[in-house]
C-alpha cells in the first residue's frame, strides 16, 4: 500500500485522540458512574492503540503490509473521479437554487464526458436520464425534488 | 396455519407477484454488468421499496439479490470478468470452459446450482430461523452483547486478512453509530449543533455510498475493455445438468452447507462462501489436477455456495437483527423503516409476514430457472451496453435515492462521504464489511453492554454466568486468543 499505512495510521491516532478527548465531556446517566461518553471513550482508545501498531507495523516494513496491486496493473485516471465527485458537490450547492431539471442533466452531462462519451450522445442520454429519474421519482413515488428557479413552471 | 395461509395470500397478490418478476429483471441486469455488486443493486433498491409495503419491499430485495448472484456468472464466462464478486472464485475456470466450447456447460451448471443451493439455503433458513427465534426469545443483553461481539470477531477474522485494520474499520463504525441522541443518557454526541446530526447518521445513504458510489468512482479511476469470448449462438444450457448432479451430489450438499453457514456468520457474505467452497472443492476433488483448466466440479460447489450464502444470511439479520452479509445489513434497515424490526418477537407477532418472506425467497429460487435461462439467452445484448453511459445514472439515481429517504439533502452529502471514505479504505486495505457492522450493531452493543454492566455491578462474571452468554462470551474469546495460543503452542516443542 505504498507505505500509506504510516500516514493513515498517523491520521488515524489524531481522530481516536480527539474522539477520547471530547467523550469525557459528555454526560452520565443519573446514578450511574457511566453515561453516553463510555462507547466513544473505548473506540478512541482502540483507535490510538490500533493506529500505534499499524505505524509500528509499517516502520518495520511489514511483508505483507506493502501487497502491492493485485491483479494485473492498470491505468488509472483519477480526473474521471474528480469530475464525479465535483457533479454530486454541485448537485449538493445547487439543486435548491437551480432545480433538478436544471442542475442533473449538467452534472450527468459532466460525468459522460469525463468517461468520454461523444458529446451529442451525452446530451441526449443526460436528457433522457433526467427524465426518467424525474417521472419515477417526483411522479409516481412523489419524491418533493427541488424546482428552484423553475418554480413559477410548477 | 392459519398464518401460513395469510402469507400465501400477502404474497400471491398480482402486485407483490408484478414486483418480484420486475425485481428478478432488475436483479439479472445488474448482476450480469460488472462493477455493479448485488450489495449495490439492493442499496439502488431501497429508495424505490421505501414507498412500498413490508412484504413487496423485503420480496424485492430479496429476488433481486438472488438473481444478481447468479447473473454475475454470466460476464465470468463470457468476459473473463465477475459480475459480483460472488462470482470471482470461478470467474477463471468458467471463462476456460467457454474457451474450450463448454460455455452452455458453465453458464448452466452456474445456473441450475445456483438455484439448487438457493433452495437447500432457504430450506435451513425456514427450519433453523423459528427454532433460533424459540430459544432467542429467553436472551437476555448477556446473551445480545455477546451475539454482537461474536458477529464483529467473525466479521474481523472470517472476512479480512488483515486482522489490525478490521479493526480499525470496525471502530470506525462504531464511532458513525454515537453520532446522534441515541445512546444511554440521551445525549447530543458528535453533533457540532447540526439538527441533521442529532437523529444519528442514516443507514441507507450511507450504505447508498459505500456501495455504489465507491463503485462508480472505482469504475472511474480504471477502465478495463474485455472482449467477448463467445461469438456463435448458445446451445440448450440444460443438457447434462442431469448428469452433474448424479455425478457430483456430494459437492452440491457440501458446497450448499458452507454457504448457507458462511452466509450466516456476521460480515461474511456471498463472496467469501464462493471462495472457501472453491477451495474446499479442490482440496477434496478426485482430479484436483484438472482445477484451473476449465473444469466444471468447482463452478457446481462454489455455484451452489453463494446462493445458499443469501438464505443463510437472513437467518441472523430475522432472528438476532444481526446481518449474515452487507445486503442483510442494507434490508435490516429497510425491515426497520417498515415496522418489521427484526428479532424472535417477530416470529411470535407477525408470523404470516415471516412466511411470506420465506415463500417469496422459495418463489424466488424457482423464478431463477426460467428467468435466468432468459439472461443467458439475451446476454450478449446486455452486456454490450457501454459502462461509460450507465454509471453517470447510476450516480444520478444514487443521488436522489439518497434524498428521498428524509427529503434532505444531508442525505446526498453522508452518501458522497460515505463512498469517497468507502473508495479510499478500500484502495489502503481496509475491509468495509466490518465498518458496516458496527454502524448497523453500535447501538444495539452500546445498548446491551449498558443495561449488562449495570445488572453486572461490577463483577465482570456475571457476564459468563449464564450457559447461552458463557459459551458464547468463551468462542468469541477464544477465537481473539487463538492467534497466541497457537504460536505459545508452537514455541513449546523447542
Amino acid at each position: 500500500m505504498r507505505g500509506s499505512d504510516r500516514w493513515v495510521g498517523i491520521g488515524l491516532a489524531l481522530l481516536g485522540a480527539a474522539v477520547f478527548w471530547s467523550a469525557r465531556a459528555f454526560p452520565s446517566v443519573p446514578g450511574q458512574k457511566l453515561g453516553a461518553g463510555f462507547l466513544p471513550m473505548l473506540v478512541g482508545a482502540g483507535l490510538v492503540a490500533c493506529a500505534a501498531a499499524l505505524i509500528v507495523r509499517s516502520l518495520r516494513g511489514a511483508a505483507y503490509a506493502e501487497r502491492s496491486g493485485s491483479g494485473s496493473p492498470r491505468q488509472e485516471h483519477f480526473g474521471s473521479s474528480l469530475v464525479i465527485i465535483g457533479a454530486v458537490v454541485a448537485y449538493i450547492m445547487l439543486a435548491d437554487l437551480l432545480g433538478f431539471l436544471i442542475v442533473a442533466p449538467l452534472c450527468l452531462v459532466a460525468c459522460f464526458l469525463a468517461f468520454r462519451v461523444k458529446l451529442s450522445h451525452a446530451v441526449l442520454w443526460a436528457l433522457a436520464g433526467t427524465l426518467v429519474v424525474h417521472v419515477t421519482f417526483y411522479k409516481l413515488l412523489r419524491v418533493p425534488l427541488p424546482w428552484g428557479v423553475l418554480r413559477p413552471l410548477y | 396455519m392459519d398464518a401460513v395461509i395469510t402469507a400465501f395470500g400477502l404474497v400471491f397478490q398480482p402486485y407483490v407477484l408484478m414486483v418480484i418478476v420486475l425485481s428478478a429483471i432488475y436483479g439479472l441486469f445488474v448482476g450480469s454488468i460488472p462493477g455493479l455488486t448485488a450489495t449495490m443493486a439492493t442499496a439502488l433498491l431501497v429508495p424505490v421499496t421505501f414507498f412500498m409495503a413490508p412484504i413487496p419491499a423485503v420480496a424485492s430485495i430479496v429476488t433481486a439479490t438472488a438473481m444478481a448472484i447468479f447473473a454475475g456468472d454470466i460476464p465470468s464466462a463470457l468476459l473473463r470478468m465477475p459480475g459480483t464478486p460472488a462470482s470471482a472464485a470461478y470467474t477463471d475456470e468458467a471463462f476456460l470452459m467457454t474457451k474450450k466450447g463448454q460455455a452452455e456447460l458453465a453458464l448452466g451448471a452456474g445456473l441450475v446450482f445456483s438455484v439448487l443451493g438457493g433452495i437447500f439455503g432457504v430450506l435451513v433458513l425456514i427450519v433453523a430461523a423459528p427454532a433460533l427465534a424459540e430459544v432467542a426469545l429467553k436472551f437476555s443483553s448477556f446473551e445480545y452483547f455477546w451475539l454482537v461481539m461474536l458477529g464483529f470477531t467473525c466479521a474481523i477474522f472470517i472476512a479480512g486478512t488483515d486482522v489490525l485494520k478490521g479493526v480499525v474499520s470496525l471502530l470506525l463504525g462504531l464511532l458513525i453509530s454515537c453520532v446522534g441522541l441515541d445512546n444511554p443518557a440521551g445525549a447530543p454526541r458528535y453533533t457540532f449543533g447540526n439538527a441533521e446530526l442529532t437523529g444519528g447518521i442514516s443507514l441507507i445513504p450511507l450504505m447508498i455510498g459505500m456501495f455504489a458510489i465507491s463503485e462508480v468512482l472505482r469504475f472511474a479511476s480504471g477502465v478495463d475493455k474485455p472482449a467477448m469470448a463467445i461469438d456463435r449462438p448458445f446451445g440448450n444450457v440444460f443438457a447434462g445438468m442431469w448428469t452433474l448432479i448424479k455425478k457430483y451430489p456430494l459437492q452440491l450438499l457440501r458446497g450448499s452447507a458452507l454457504g448457507t453457514l458462511v452466509g450466516a456468520l456476521p460480515g461474511a457474505g456471498a463472496d467469501i462462501a464462493a471462495w472457501m467452497s472453491y477451495a474446499m472443492s479442490k482440496r477434496f476433488s478426485k482430479e484436483p489436477e484438472k482445477f484451473g483448466t476449465g473444469h466444471v466440479e468447482g463452478i457446481v460447489e462454489s455455484g451452489a455456495a453463494n446462493n445458499s450464502a443469501l438464505g443463510g444470511a437472513w437467518i441472523p439479520a430475522l432472528v438476532f437483527g444481526i446481518p449474515g452479509d452487507s445486503i442483510t445489513a442494507i434490508a435490516i434497515g429497510v425491515l426497520y423503516l417498515k415496522n418489521m424490526n427484526p428479532g424472535p418477537t417477530l416470529f411470535i407477532d407477525n408470523p404470516q409476514n415471516i412466511y411470506a418472506v420465506f415463500i417469496v425467497f422459495m418463489l424466488a429460487q424457482l423464478l431463477m430457472l426460467p428467468l435466468g435461462w432468459m439472461a443467458i439467452k439475451v446476454a450478449k445484448r446486455i452486456l454490450r451496453i457501454p459502462a461509460t453511459l450507465l454509471m453517470p445514472l447510476i450516480l444520478l439515481f444514487c443521488v436522489v435515492g439518497s434524498f428521498a429517504i428524509n427529503n434532505t439533502l444531508f442525505g446526498v452529502i453522508v452518501m458522497l462521504v460515505a463512498g469517497v471514505a468507502a473508495f479510499f479504505m478500500e484502495r489502503w486495505g481496509f475491509p468495509v464489511a466490518p465498518t458496516i457492522l458496527g454502524v448497523v450493531l453500535g447501538t444495539m452493543l452500546e445498548e446491551h453492554f449498558f443495561s449488562s454492566l449495570i445488572k453486572a455491578d461490577g463483577n465482570f462474571l456475571v457476564f459468563f454466568e449464564r450457559p447461552i452468554a458463557g459459551t458464547l462470551g468463551a468462542l468469541t474469546l477464544l477465537i481473539w486468543g487463538w492467534p497466541l495460543l497457537k504460536s505459545l503452542l508452537a514455541r513449546r516443542p523447542n
